[in-house]
């Protein structure tokens, strides 16, 4: 793997910075009610979203379950579109019709955001065999939480997957908890990506560490060669860790917040990139904090433009039920 | 444009539409439990493989969730699926997709994505399968906006409504009747497609309007022959389609018969019966000259044994009281 330059790091440390500030900001419009409905936070687990995209094309597939505004920004969705679809209205990505939970972008080849757990999965395989059979080149990432590998949908989209060689890397952000549930006390083994031999499917070998973008794009650059040269379908483990509750109305009793604590010193990601910049003498404080308050003013310019837009007009209601 | 017919049973007027629109767009694939080497469970697909290849006809896992999941998928980035699932008992399992996904994709996301999808099944009880695989559930599928529900009755519906289905840019459920394959209708030669979403009148009649769909047009056209013996004149409506229902033809046969029975195969709670008559009473109240009837299945689990299954069942007998009893 090259090392890559300055700005390019630079660039991964704003991106992780603005997915952090705009759901910051996110947190306090649903305590004032501009946001409604269910919002679910990525706050933590930026580095994996980041890092997807510094590895796959423009033209590559991601799809990913309701957790989606980090992986939305990431691909390069502008922050006031999203912004506005949080807030419902006409401007938004999805026309103020899908929320929090259904942001996409099909002219950034992102799928969505779905809200059923696992649900999106065998989508991920459908629109793998669609490439497939087409013979385009693109490869899918599929994100999904540690709690979708409990269910059935899980099972038969990757024995799907593995039986018709698609060209699928399915990414497990393991971040500890489905809803409240802790994984040892849902999945039969906790070792997530053991699952993927029960479809002979290759795997990380070690789950990954989800506060160190560098140890994640490895990974996803050797999954991409496998996955690209048409051998098939590739499964990986993060461990990460959300900071925040399952949803905003999540009351927590099931961590101690002394757990929460530690993670956020141990394994922010946004701090670890910060400091290994700083270390290695590539970049100064002042350049980190001129790119945070970059991204601080684009997440204020987004809240505005998405404050200002219209709401959806009401004969919008019906449009769109059918093509 | 050729005018000659021929006659084809019902079986073959889906395996042709299926044949013929392969044929006419590569797009096209059929996906499914047994479609490939088996020919599928009701020899609809017998051959395709050899003339389309494992590429284009796909055995599936046993694996409704997925067969409908990967369906949208492939139909969201650009093919045009013919999902099977092999009968509509087993379409619960797939439910989730299809009314979460297939139905809600193009919505959800301000109209971005488009799912050009047929999931092909098979419907009905009356032949000793048992409690669970003997489901007509048509309407709990028909109340799903986003859906398309198509129910034919006759080879020629079949073929057309099926050919209709797969051109259309919505996600299509195309229910077919397990014991209507073998009936026999005639068929245009030449290319042809029936519209969604058109009700069509079966058979003429000023007495009353027997509203149905699917096997129950049968059930009700030999219900109108009994009924005609008896100086009784009968209209059939087959709807064709539980989603876009058109009620049009209903109000029309209404407004001359004013006495109206629904034939349906399902439970009588919140069916097609029950969907069809509140729109009788928004649309066309005045018109009755005597309250909606309905014949339905019995409202309990199918048993096995012949005759008590038979006797669950609505029949030509039952609807021939149905009718007297609002004359």
């Amino acid at each position: 793997m090259t090392t890559p330059d300055k700005e390019t790091m630079l660039n991964w440390y704003r991106q992780m910075v603005l997915i952090r500030r705009f759901e910051e900001k996110c947190a306090e419009l649903y305590t004032t009610g501009d946001i409604g409905g269910f919002l679910h936070l990525y706050i933590g687990q930026e580095a994996i979203a980041v890092a997807a995209q510094s590895i796959f094309r423009a033209d590559d597939n991601i799809i990913t379950a309701y957790r989606d505004h980090g992986v939305a920004l990431a691909r390069g969705i502008p922050t006031k579109t999203v912004m506005a679809e949080m807030l419902g209205k006409a401007t938004g990505v999805s026309k103020g019709k899908g929320g929090s939970m259904h942001l996409a972008d099909i002219d950034r080849r992102f799928w969505g955001g779905w809200a059923i757990v696992g649900g999106h999965l065998p989508l991920a395989a459908g629109i793998a065999l669609a490439d497939q059979y087409s013979g385009a080149d693109r490869i899918t990432v599929a994100f999904m939480g540690d709690g979708s590998t409990n269910i059935g949908y899980f099972h038969e989209a990757l024995n799907l997957a593995a039986v018709w060689k698609l060209p699928v890397i399915w990414v497990v952000e393991n971040n500890q908890y489905g809803m409240g549930t802790a994984v040892t006390r849902a999945s039969a083994v906790s070792d997530i990506v053991k699952k993927a031999e029960a479809y002979g499917m290759p795997c990380c070998q070690q789950v990954l560490d989800g506060a160190d973008i560098f140890e994640i794009r490895e990974q996803f650059e050797m999954a991409e060669a496998y996955v690209r040269d048409g051998e098939g379908s590739y499964m990986m483990e993060i461990l990460t860790y959300r900071f925040r509750g399952h949803s905003m109305g999540d009351p927590e009793r099931y961590r101690q917040q002394e757990e929460v604590e530690k993670k956020k010193t141990e394994a922010d990601p946004i701090i670890r990139l910060g400091n290994y910049l700083l270390e290695k003498k590539l970049v100064t404080q002042e350049e980190l904090d001129a790119q945070a308050q970059s991204a601080e003013e684009e997440v204020a310019e987004a809240i505005e433009f998405a404050k200002k837009s219209p709401f959806p007009a009401p004969e919008e209601l019906y449009a769109n039920v059918y093509v | 444009m050729s005018t000659s017919n021929q006659v084809i049973t019902y079986r073959q007027a889906v395996s042709d539409a299926l044949w013929e629109e392969m044929e006419r767009d590569e797009k096209i694939f059929i996906m499914g439990e047994e479609v490939g080497v088996w020919g599928g469970t009701y020899a609809v697909t017998k051959g395709f493989i050899d003339q389309f290849g494992e590429k284009r006809v796909r055995d599936t896992p046993i694996a409704e969730m997925a067969i409908v999941g990967a369906a949208v998928g492939a139909a969201m980035n650009g093919l045009r699926p013919v999902a099977e699932i092999m009968t509509i008992n087993f379409a619960f399992l797939a439910l989730d997709a299809l009314v979460n996904h297939a139905a809600k994709a193009h919505y959800m996301f301000g109209g971005q994505f488009k799912v050009p999808l047929v999931v092909r099944t098979t419907t009905g009880g009356g032949r000793q399968l048992g409690a669970t695989h003997s489901h007509a559930p048509e309407p709990i599928f028909a109340h799903f906006p986003g859906l398309y529900v198509i129910c034919p009755s006759t080879p020629y519906d079949a073929k057309g409504l099926l050919k209709a289905a797969i051109r259309d840019d919505n996600p299509v459920l195309f229910v077919e009747h397990s014991t209507l394959y073998q009936t026999r209708g005639a068929v245009p030669d030449s290319d042809y497609t029936v519209p969604i979403g058109v009700s069509d009148v079966k058979r003429e009649g000023s007495d009353v309007t027997l509203v149905s769909y699917s096997k129950m047009v049968q059930i009700s056209l030999e219900a109108a022959d009994l009924l005609a013996k008896e100086g009784v004149s009968a209209e059939v409506v087959d709807l064709r389609c539980l989603r876009p229902l058109d009620m049009k033809p209903v109000i029309e046969s209404l407004k001359k018969t004013n006495r109206v029975v629904v034939v349906e195969e399902n439970w009588p709670r919140f069916g097609v019966g029950a969907e069809v008559a509140m729109q009788i009473m928004e649309q066309a109240f005045d018109w009755l000259d005597a309250p909606v009837k309905r014949v339905s299945q019995e409202d309990v689990p199918l048993p096995y044994s012949r005759d008590l299954e038979q006797s669950a069942l609505p029949n030509p007998a039952k609807v021939v009281a149905a009718v007297k009893a609002i004359l």
